[in-house]
């Protein structure tokens, strides 16, 4: 049997699954899943399991789970909570899977992990515990750990990514953690307190095939490289039509490709520069890039694509999707030199991860 | 003298009475398991949403957050007045869980 892809597509109005055929067209939509909760997340582990984070405003937050590829579903929030009298949890945004581990993170910004498949979490209280917590302040959206990146093979070592925060890394499986910001920027604060140790607006982190100390990220403020796990980083951002974007996907096999999704900027309306879509890919670790263009529209577009809304699959030729502020969901089968909008008029996307089936 | 409507105060630790609590469709559709209509006892609206939650695990975070209190968008009316955990609540009260306009 081929493999095939499936698109695991979080919206403001449930879970989507897209599935398409070995040629990873004829995609069958399938959804709105998850009661038509917001789904910030979905993600598949290793056995196929697919879990989906999310926050209803009526009943909190909570990780939906299914093991027959969305036909039923079952949901928990079982210790997912803070103690008494602190701000509770209205919604998980993010969730990983290494080793039969999970790993929630959510609003207001904390790390939980599951050890049964996400029936019961354990607040890694670590993070929360960090010195720095006091001082955190909300984004846009709030205080949000939205960025999960786990170490693949070393299960102590683990980068998160949260909201105005910045990007904090532990290297002894969540004991104690260190922001990691060294080098990149927060345009919002007086000239000489522009790179802090930590209250930058890190959007999303992606991690090189391969390479787990290369790191590349998308922040409100710039677009960064690091070849030490974070400890340093070099701005990527010459090139790029604007320094303001949110997702930040890795090729699956080659360390140097990346694509991102600039928009034309924080102030002016958070959509595709010009109004003209593309996707922006370098091919050597950010030194020079490339506008993909074919297939998108060139006039007005006034969409967004939000900060887990893209991704790779792990085909030859390799796959691209990303899911846009309009609900349009785009495809590329090679690498990002043709586009195909695959499916319209879906609630605002939130986010969009692949999984391999049939292989 | 008009009619008191307050529950009478409880100064003895006897279990609570049975009450009847009415669960919204939406609640069921998270847990296919439960019942419209729900017999149990309690004798404040804590005890009563524990008893939801010893029948339908996961139920309680559904209601409550980690305050803990009732959770801002969701409504608890126990004899036509609403209250929080702490309120009690009668032998034979009728009480309605609703979810709030203002979380849709």
């Amino acid at each position: 049997m081929s493999e095939r892809v499936v698109l695991l597509v979080g919206t403001k109005k449930g879970a989507f699954i897209f599935e398409g055929n070995p040629e990873r067209g004829a995609w069958k939509e399938r959804g709105p899943f998850c009661e038509t909760w917001p789904i910030n997340h979905v993600v598949a582990d290793d056995a196929g399991t697919i879990y989906a984070g999310g926050g209803n405003a009526w009943f909190g937050p909570a990780v939906w789970k299914s093991t027959d590829m969305g036909e039923t579903w079952t949901h928990s929030s079982a210790g997912l909570a803070y103690g008494e009298g602190v701000e509770p949890i209205s919604s998980v945004w993010s969730l990983a899977a290494r080793n039969g581990r999970l790993y929630a993170g959510v609003q207001p910004a904390g790390l939980f992990e599951s050890e049964d498949g996400g029936e019961t979490w354990r607040h890694v209280e670590g993070l929360t515990n960090h010195p720095t917590r006091a001082e955190w302040t909300p984004g846009g959206a709030g205080l949000i750990l939205h960025a999960i990146i786990p170490h693949p093979q070393d299960e102590r070592r683990m980068w998160v990514g949260i909201s105005s925060v910045g990007v904090f890394y532990t290297g002894d499986g969540g004991e104690t953690w260190e922001p990691r910001n060294r080098g990149t920027r927060n345009d919002y604060a007086p000239e000489d307190q522009r790179y802090p140790e930590f209250g930058q607006c890190v959007h999303s982190i992606a991690m090189a095939p391969g390479m787990p100390d290369r790191l590349y990220q998308q922040n409100h403020c710039g677009m960064y490289r690091s070849d030490d796990g974070g400890q340093t980083w070099q701005s990527i951002e010459k090139g790029l039509p604007s320094t303001f974007g949110f997702p930040s996907a890795a090729h699956p096999r080659d360390a140097e490709t990346l694509y991102l999704m600039p928009l034309n900027g924080d102030q002016v309306g958070r959509y595709v520069p010009d109004g003209k879509a593309a996707v922006w890919r370098t091919r050597d670790g950010g030194v020079h890039w490339q506008a993909m263009r074919a297939g998108l529209p060139q006039e007005n577009a006034y969409f967004g694509v939000l900060r887990q809304a893209m991704a790779t699959d792990r085909l030859d030729p390799a796959g691209i999707y990303f899911g846009t502020s309009d609900g349009t969901l785009y495809a590329s089968t090679d690498e990002g030199e043709h586009w195909t909008a695959i499916a319209a008029h879906l609630p605002l996307i939130h986010s969009v991860e692949t999984m391999a089936v049939g292989a | 003298m008009a009619n008191d409507q307050s529950p009478l105060p409880r100064n003895d630790a006897a279990a609570g009475g049975a009450v009847t609590v009415h669960l919204p469709a939406v609640l069921i559709r998270l847990f296919p398991a439960a019942e419209r209509d729900v017999g149990l006892n309690a004798a404040t609206v804590d005890e009563l949403v524990d008893g939801l939650d010893a029948r339908w695990p996961g139920m309680r975070d559904c209601i409550c957050d980690s305050t803990p209190a009732i959770r801002r968008h969701i409504n608890v009316f126990v004899d036509g007045r609403r209250t929080v955990l702490d309120d009690l609540v009668a032998p034979g009260a009728e009480v309605y869980i609703f979810t709030a306009m203002s979380g849709g």
